[in-house]
């Protein structure tokens, strides 16, 4: 279980407060209007941001102090989530260590991830020579080896095409399925929570409130919500 | 990326700048006062010095603008050329300069021909000139630098816009000139600041006496060590007003690598501004290669009248200048990695621009003497020196580009615990390879042609390319020293493309 | 890298391996001695064969650096001797009082007397100004001023020449010393900080006549067998210059570094003196000065003043040299 106690982030003139727990293996969509605070939450959350107050905790231990690389999560971010000087297999392989120093099998477990998000025999290609959902594929692909039991999303897949995106979120939900990850996932698009995330966030006003159900909510949307989601 | 490096080396600069200065005010046992004439020669330094910032930044501008929106054969090499004037060393380039506008030179033997009056190089516009021809093309680059930062995009827009060259001007260039402006006339200002051989050859007399002559004078002549530690501390204040004057008016802006990317400019795709620009580059490159082409042709005759030493010197003085290279790029990385979090450092390394050589050579010989023998040190603290006073350009080449990479890609490094080693080998050098290469050229071009501190230490053996130089010319030998200075100025110019090129070279996208 | 710096070692080791067994001499003296081409290397040679020793020369920028650093260095210092200093010089290295007396009686061949009991001449020379042979040069210093003659010389405050005009016009001229820098200022075309460069406008056609040697001719005739220069005459007579060495009190070597300053007045360095440093020898060696020696004009009056006088002199007349040519 993943719990928020108190939890009060400052950045300039703005507040974002949450008191709310996640269940260990849900997933969980972030909605709310611009810039209300969703990127936050998920920064402080992987340990970009530090806390003015109250504690994370994840299994009932307190993660508010650790670093990035020792939290429980693995992040995509809006973009730059592959190093573009890298083959698509060393990014993959900075998952599993960070240095790069692979033995046989972690080398077996990178091409085996890349075969799992169909980017088979591509290990050698640089980013730049992928299609933008073939660098999605590539990002899940480290997600995948990197096994953090919570995975956070940051509207990586805003730029893609609707078919591609679906497509893409239907790859992070098998990728969900075989990890048994928790999922935090920023979205603009009420369709892709519909989708993939039985839970939703909503984040307003300065305050990340506990997720309900996202069917429930979308059908009868809160008044802030309802002005966002424009309908 | 860990900050102790750079805690170490920012303590190692301070120690390595102001402890050579403590180490001649405790031998004086106090400082001395700098009577009038010092005086006289602060004011003159500040004059010559602003004068010669304010015109190369001012040349450099249309200069730049030009670069910066056309394309044509020889451009790379053009840029590369220009670097040339700024590592020469001084004597070399002096009369480089004379060949050109000297008494007998082209610009007087034309004049001549047309029965026009001859026109005399010596004095305080002498040394102005002088000084541009030094620093144009450093102003030039840093400016150009600046050109290139704006997107592509913005240019774009503005074609779609139907924008004018002249509101181009006011919304796109003129903000990023404002911004770029000072910080490149610091960098010039305080290059000239310390101008010695310069100012006294060209200036015509005793009226363009210098702080650093001064400096020379309090030591050599007068031996009032005092003195010329109160001399350096006024040297070094005005480059720290200066950069605090530049930092508040915008910052001081890089001057980096890529500068062969040209973006399309729609608005300037007219015949008039075509021919002016051509005109305008075809003026700089006069300017600047005539001298350059005179070093050449008089020094191809010298080639032959070398002595094996001059050889010798050579092979010293690149390996001064390697070492120089790889101890200015660790401090410039590990420095840069602080600045990221605390701006202020940024000023540390700026102090390299500020200090006297003269007084960094004497109070290290006088720190050094009593343990070794200063001799058996000399190019160990030739290549330290020379990578201190390289610091501050590889500084302003490195640190934007870090800051950019950090910004780009440093959170998904630190949520992957890239640290440390595995941070710098798979992420930081790799991407900044091209400003690497182009801080090496830089480093290793400028230590080659340095005169600072060796003369102090180095006995018979030791010299170096530049001292070697000098010497053959104290010894009547002009045509072998005219092939010497060839000789360095291939050199430096071959390190700098080189290491430019070689940072480039399969650069990743 | 690698290979130069192991080749630097093994030298390094080769060279300190023989110098083990051998009592070491060290001289301090100006760059351009010791330099590949100046006389230190064949100087090295002869002193070496008969003293058994290691001679070993350090150079430090010309004689005003070499006697700052003595001074840095002070008592500490490992010079045994100095070579290198000249009279304008010798006062303040005097007041040092880190020298010994040399102890030699010698007779020398300069137009003036020496009984200095510190200083040792090694070689001397006039001061001249340098010009193209067929150039119609002005015959004395107001003459010169009067003309349009263009001269460069280098600066006092950090040049051995420099200083010595200054004396010269001094010497020749007392109190109206301000009056004639007033009559050259505008035939200065400019101030060097030293004499390549000045030497090096002039080669350049940068101007008339360049202040030097009346032996720098001499280095054109015999090295470059080119007569096209000639040191011009001037009727005040010309000033000096006379370098000096002497020996460190502090020395630990007391036998060699006598044994140096007796070998310098022999032929064997002596010899070597005209056509590696172009200046006189202070003692002319047995079979004369070098063919070339002889085309070389010898001014009717030498003028120096004595070291005293000189350092009592140089503030003040760099002051009207200032003072004029701010102007």
């Amino acid at each position: 279980m993943l719990r928020f106690d108190d939890v009060r982030i400052v950045q300039g003139d703005f507040t974002l407060r949450a008191d709310m727990a996640v269940d260990a293996g849900a997933r969980v969509a972030v909605i709310g209007p611009s810039g209300s605070g969703k990127s936050t939450l998920l920064n402080a959350l992987a340990g970009f941001l530090p806390l003015a107050g109250g504690r994370i905790g994840w299994h009932g231990t307190d993660i508010s102090l650790a670093a990035p690389a020792l939290r429980p999560v693995a992040m995509l971010f809006q973009d730059n989530n592959l190093f573009p000087h890298l083959t698509v297999a060393q990014n993959v392989g900075l998952g599993l260590r960070p240095d790069l120093r692979l033995n046989s099998t972690e080398r077996a477990q990178v091409d085996a991830a890349l075969e799992s998000v169909g980017l088979a025999g591509m290990g050698a290609r640089r980013p730049g020579q992928l299609s933008g959902g073939q660098q999605g594929r590539a990002a899940l692909a480290r997600v995948l080896v990197q096994k953090k039991p919570m995975i956070l999303l940051d509207e990586p897949f805003a730029a893609l095409g609707p078919a591609l995106k679906a497509e893409m979120l239907d790859l992070v939900s098998r990728v969900l399925d075989e990890t048994g990850a928790t999922l935090l996932m920023v979205s603009h698009d009420p369709g892709d929570a519909r989708r993939i995330c039985p839970q939703t966030i909503v984040v307003d006003a300065g305050r990340a409130e506990a997720p309900v159900d996202t069917i429930t909510l979308l059908d009868n949307p809160p008044p802030g919500l309802r002005a966002y989601l424009g309908g | 990326m860990p900050l102790w490096p750079g805690r170490m080396a920012g303590l190692l600069l301070l120690l390595f700048l102001l402890g050579p200065l403590a180490a001649v005010a405790w031998r004086a046992g106090g400082g001395g006062w700098p009577g009038p004439a010092d005086m006289e020669a602060l004011r003159f330094t500040v004059v010559q010095a602003v004068l010669s910032a304010l015109l190369s930044v001012v040349l450099a501008v249309p200069l730049a603008r030009a670069l910066a929106r056309r394309r044509f054969p020889g451009r790379g090499a053009l840029i590369t050329l220009l670097g040339a004037p700024f590592i020469l060393p001084v004597i070399v380039a002096v009369l480089g300069l004379l060949a050109v506008f000297g008494r007998g030179g082209i610009v007087n033997d034309t004049l001549a021909f047309l029965d026009l009056p001859r026109v005399q190089i010596y004095g305080l516009h002498g040394v102005v000139l002088a000084h541009v021809f030094f620093n144009l093309p450093l102003a030039t680059r840093m400016i150009l630098q600046g050109w290139q930062a704006i997107p592509a995009e913005r240019f774009r827009l503005a074609a779609s816009l139907g924008m004018t060259p002249g509101t181009v001007l006011r919304v796109l260039e003129r903000p990023m000139l404002r911004e770029v402006l000072p910080g490149a006339t610091l960098i010039v200002f305080a290059l000239c600041l310390s101008s010695f051989a310069v100012a006294l050859t060209l200036g015509g007399g005793p009226r363009a006496t210098t702080l650093e002559l001064a400096i020379y004078q309090a030591f050599h002549f007068d031996f009032d060590l005092g003195r010329a530690a109160v001399l350096a501390v006024m040297q070094m204040g005005l480059v720290m007003a200066a950069a605090a004057l530049a930092l508040r008016a915008g910052g001081v802006t890089g001057f980096g690598a890529g500068l062969d990317r040209v973006h399309r400019r729609w608005e300037a795709e007219i015949p008039l501004l075509r021919a002016q620009d051509a005109a305008l580059i075809f003026l700089g490159a006069l300017f600047l290669l005539t001298p350059l082409a005179a070093i050449g042709w008089r020094g191809v005759a010298g080639l032959s009248e070398m002595p094996a030493q001059v050889w010798r010197a050579a092979g010293v003085s690149l390996g001064v200048a390697l070492t120089a290279t790889a101890l200015c790029l660790v401090m410039a990385l590990s420095l840069a990695a602080i600045a990221l979090r605390h701006g202020w450092v940024e000023g540390v390394g700026l102090l390299g621009l500020a200090i006297s050589p003269l007084v960094i050579g004497t109070g290290l010989f006088l720190l050094v003497n009593p343990w070794i023998d200063p001799a058996r040190l000399a190019l160990g603290v030739t290549a330290v020196v020379n990578a201190v006073m390289a610091l501050p350009f590889a500084m302003r080449v490195i640190l934007p580009r870090l800051r950019e990479v950090e910004a780009t890609h440093g959170r998904l490094a630190t949520s992957l615990g890239m640290v440390g080693i595995a941070r710098l080998r798979w992420l930081i050098l790799p991407r900044l390879r091209t400003v690497l290469g182009f801080a090496a050229g830089l480093t290793a071009a400028l230590a080659m042609g340095d005169l600072g501190v060796i003369a102090l230490f180095a006995d018979a053996d030791n010299a170096t390319l530049p001292l070697q130089i000098l010497r053959l010319m104290g010894a009547y030998q002009m045509q072998a020293a005219a092939g010497a200075g060839l000789l360095l100025l291939v050199l430096s110019l071959s390190l700098f493309w080189l290491f430019d090129r070689g940072g480039r070279h399969h650069a990743a996208v | 890298m690698h290979h130069l710096m192991l080749a630097s070692t093994l030298i390094a080791t080769a060279t300190m391996a023989s110098a083990q067994d051998r009592p070491v001499l060290t001289v301090y003296t100006y760059d351009s001695f010791v330099s590949g081409w100046g006389p230190g290397p064949q100087i090295e040679q002869a002193f070496e064969a008969e003293c058994g020793c290691d001679l070993q020369f350090v150079g430090a920028g010309d004689g005003a650096a070499l006697l700052s650093r003595l001074r840095l260095e002070g008592a500490r210092t490992k010079a045994d001797i100095v070579l290198g200093l000249d009279t304008n010089l010798m006062t303040a290295a005097r007041d040092t009082g880190l020298f010994d007396p040399h102890g030699i009686t010698a007779a020398f061949d300069m137009p003036v007397e020496w009984d200095d009991d510190t200083f040792l001449p090694f070689d001397w020379g006039y001061f001249a100004f340098v010009a193209n042979a067929d150039f119609d040069a002005p015959g004395d210093f107001r003459a010169l001023g009067q003309s349009d003659t263009s001269i460069v010389i280098q600066d006092p405050r950090s040049s051995t020449p420099g200083l010595g005009l200054v004396m010269w016009v001094k010497s020749a001229y007392g109190d109206q010393a301000a009056e004639i820098w007033e009559g050259l200022s505008d035939n200065i075309v400019t101030v060097t900080p030293g004499w390549s460069e000045a030497y090096g406008l002039f080669l350049e056609g940068e101007a008339d006549m360049v202040l030097s040697y009346t032996t720098s001719p001499a280095y054109h005739l015999i090295a470059e067998d080119d007569s096209g220069k000639k040191a011009v005459p001037m009727s005040e007579g010309h000033y000096m210059q006379v370098e000096v060495a002497a020996k460190l009190a502090g020395t630990d070597q007391a036998e060699l570094a006598d044994q140096f300053l007796e070998f310098m007045l022999t032929d064997a360095f002596q010899g070597v003196i005209p056509t590696t440093n172009w200046m006189y020898p202070a003692k002319t060696p047995a079979d004369g000065l070098p063919d070339g020696f002889d085309t070389l004009i010898t001014p009717e009056t030498a003028l120096l003043l004595d070291a005293d006088k000189a350092a009592a002199l140089r503030d003040q007349a760099i002051a009207e040299w200032q003072a004029a040519l701010a102007r």
